[in-house]
């Protein structure tokens, strides 16, 4: 069976970014750029299913700039097959990677659709359930365990107070959390051998996709700063002032 | 125009997070109604009728909806979106879940975890884990909407009388099925609605140790357990009890960090809050920069300090 694996190219983790003083955006020229973190679960975990035998193909993609190729480079050498990018310079929101994503599972047919349950950047946590959604597709959301038997998958997804459980009907939609894997550290022979490994690129036209954004951005800020309070010197200061200052116990 | 607001809920009980995404759909100047999608979930639907500003509230009951599958859900949801003009979720783990499906279906983008309404399809949100904040607009005919529960003031759950209409409830999708849930048991308040938290970090060392230096803490304070991502990830604590950018967004009254340094994506989470106390070792850790009291010290020395104090 074969998986596929959208991943985005976005700003590092460990990033702090800037506010453009114009508030058109943040600044984002010369930052370091990385594989979405939760995407990277989901490229780990799809490789893992080959290793074990339950899948033939990783087929990594992503959407956006051409510079996506680097995150699909890094796909490959975590141990992705293939990839393809769909090239663009405009602005992509999660409706219009959806329906790019969409036409890509009609064409390759994957049974599993892993990705990353949001982006780090945009935080809007949207993809993988709309791609669910236009695809026909049953979607298991914030995945902790998968378990892939036949045609069937069993997750265990991370929701509110606790686990729960549920199994899909292949084709479907995994979206990943945290604690679904831990990715290998990439290395240098795999890095290598990811070069050498097959990369489409296709653009939003040649999948009539129109990929106009819906949401405009008005203007960007900065949050209200919250300012350094005191340093206490001990328990019966710090009491003192949560009782009468704050007030709060 | 008229809002409609999918009720957090349990069967049994309206869940606290309803009233906040009521709050933000009354922002928006037109009428709220609440859908209350589930199995036997009349006693929910009779809470929501109560909550001060809804006019109406939409029951449908049935087996397919008892588990809060998404397919089902967002099935339900799409049977009667075309008669509103904003669809609004709270941002839970049910909100996230489903309110996609709804937009991507109706072909809409979605407007995820606003903390403002600005106007009509003008709202804030915060992006790169709150480090910036996005004013959007948009251009949708039906705006599909989750609201950040801690942007907002939770609607009072009384004062109100919507009448209760009961409707269909769409069949099963059969391409999910439920198998079950493990729902930590607990006396403590629920982390995103508890007026206090105390939350551990890497530096608490094992699991062992989380529990056996902040459980009193959290005791004497009636206050709720959270947990950083670092402490997660070392497996102190469990991830529901996650808080930051990846996890839950908190803005309770007092928030006490032991043991966190405070990287971006935990700050993300609790920035919010009220008071914020800093317990750690290492005076340079950024978690002071936004503490209003910030005590440097080994947390394992002052927090039973602390319990023996209160």
């Amino acid at each position: 069976m074969k998986v596929l694996v959208p991943v985005k190219r976005v700003v590092d983790y460990n990033v702090k970014v800037r506010v453009k003083s114009d508030g058109s955006g943040v600044d984002v020229s010369n930052v370091k750029m990385s594989m979405n973190p939760f995407d990277e679960i989901a490229v780990e975990e799809a490789v893992r299913l080959k290793e074990k035998g339950i899948v033939s193909e990783v087929i990594a993609v992503s959407c956006g700039v051409a510079a996506c190729q680097e995150t699909l480079r890094t796909a490959m050498a975590i141990g992705a097959d293939r990839g393809i990018l769909i090239e663009t310079s405009e602005e992509l929101q999660p409706l219009a990677v959806a329906k790019l994503l969409k036409v890509l599972v009609n064409k390759e047919q994957p049974q599993l659709i892993i990705l990353g349950k949001q982006a780090i950047d945009d935080d809007c946590n949207q993809t993988g359930q709309m791609l669910a959604a236009l695809a026909g597709l049953p979607q298991a959301t914030f995945a902790s365990k998968l378990d892939v038997a036949g045609d069937k998958a069993t997750v265990t997804r991370e929701v509110d107070g606790g686990l729960e459980t549920i199994t899909i009907d292949l084709p479907a939609v995994v979206t990943t959390d945290l604690r679904l894997n831990e990715p290998r550290y990439v290395t240098l022979p795999n890095i290598m051998k990811a070069k050498k490994k097959p990369l489409e690129v296709l653009k939003p036209a040649d999948l009539d996709v129109d990929v106009t954004s819906r949401i405009k951005t008005l203007k960007v800020s900065e949050p209200p700063k919250r300012r350094a309070g005191v340093k206490v010197a001990d328990v019966a200061a710090l009491l003192t002032q949560l009782k009468n200052e704050a007030k709060v116990i | 125009m008229t809002a409609l607001v999918i009720a957090e809920h349990d069967n049994q009980h309206l869940k606290i997070a309803t009233n906040h995404a009521v709050t933000a759909a009354s922002r928006l100047g037109g009428g709220v109604h609440v859908l209350v999608a589930g199995a036997d979930a009349k006693a929910v639907a009779d809470q929501a009728a109560q909550i001060a500003g809804v006019s109406r509230v939409l029951l449908a009951e049935g087996p397919s909806l008892a588990e809060g599958l998404a397919e089902n859900v967002a099935a339900q949801v799409l049977a009667i979106a075309s008669s509103y003009t904003h669809i609004l979720f709270p941002a839970t783990a049910m909100g996230k879940n489903v309110a996609p499906r709804v937009a991507a279906t109706l072909d809409v983008a979605q407007v995820t975890d606003i903390t403002k309404v600005i106007g009509p399809d003008t709202y804030e949100r915060p992006i790169y884990a709150g480090n910036a904040i996005a004013t959007v607009q948009s251009t949708d005919k039906t705006q599909v909407i989750t609201v950040r529960t801690t942007g907002f003031d939770a609607a009072s759950a009384s004062g109100g009388s919507a009448l209760v209409e009961a409707i269909p409830a769409v069949a099963d999708g059969g391409k999910s099925c439920f198998i079950g849930r493990s729902v930590t048991k607990s006396d403590r308040p629920e982390l995103t609605a508890a007026k206090i938290i105390v939350s551990g970090g890497r530096a608490m060392g094992s699991s062992d140790k989380f529990t056996e230096v902040l459980t009193p803490l959290a005791d004497k304070l009636g206050a709720a357990l959270g947990a950083s991502r670092a402490a997660v990830d070392a497996g102190y604590a469990p991830n529901d009890w996650q808080v930051g950018q990846t996890g839950k967004i908190v803005a309770p009254q007092l928030y006490i960090a032991c043991g966190i340094s405070g990287a971006i994506q935990h700050l993300a989470g609790m920035k919010d809050s009220k008071v914020i106390v800093a317990i750690n070792k290492d005076g340079e850790a950024p978690i002071f920069s936004v503490a209003d009291y910030g005590l440097e010290a080994d947390l394992f020395v002052v927090v039973p300090e602390l319990v023996a104090s209160l």
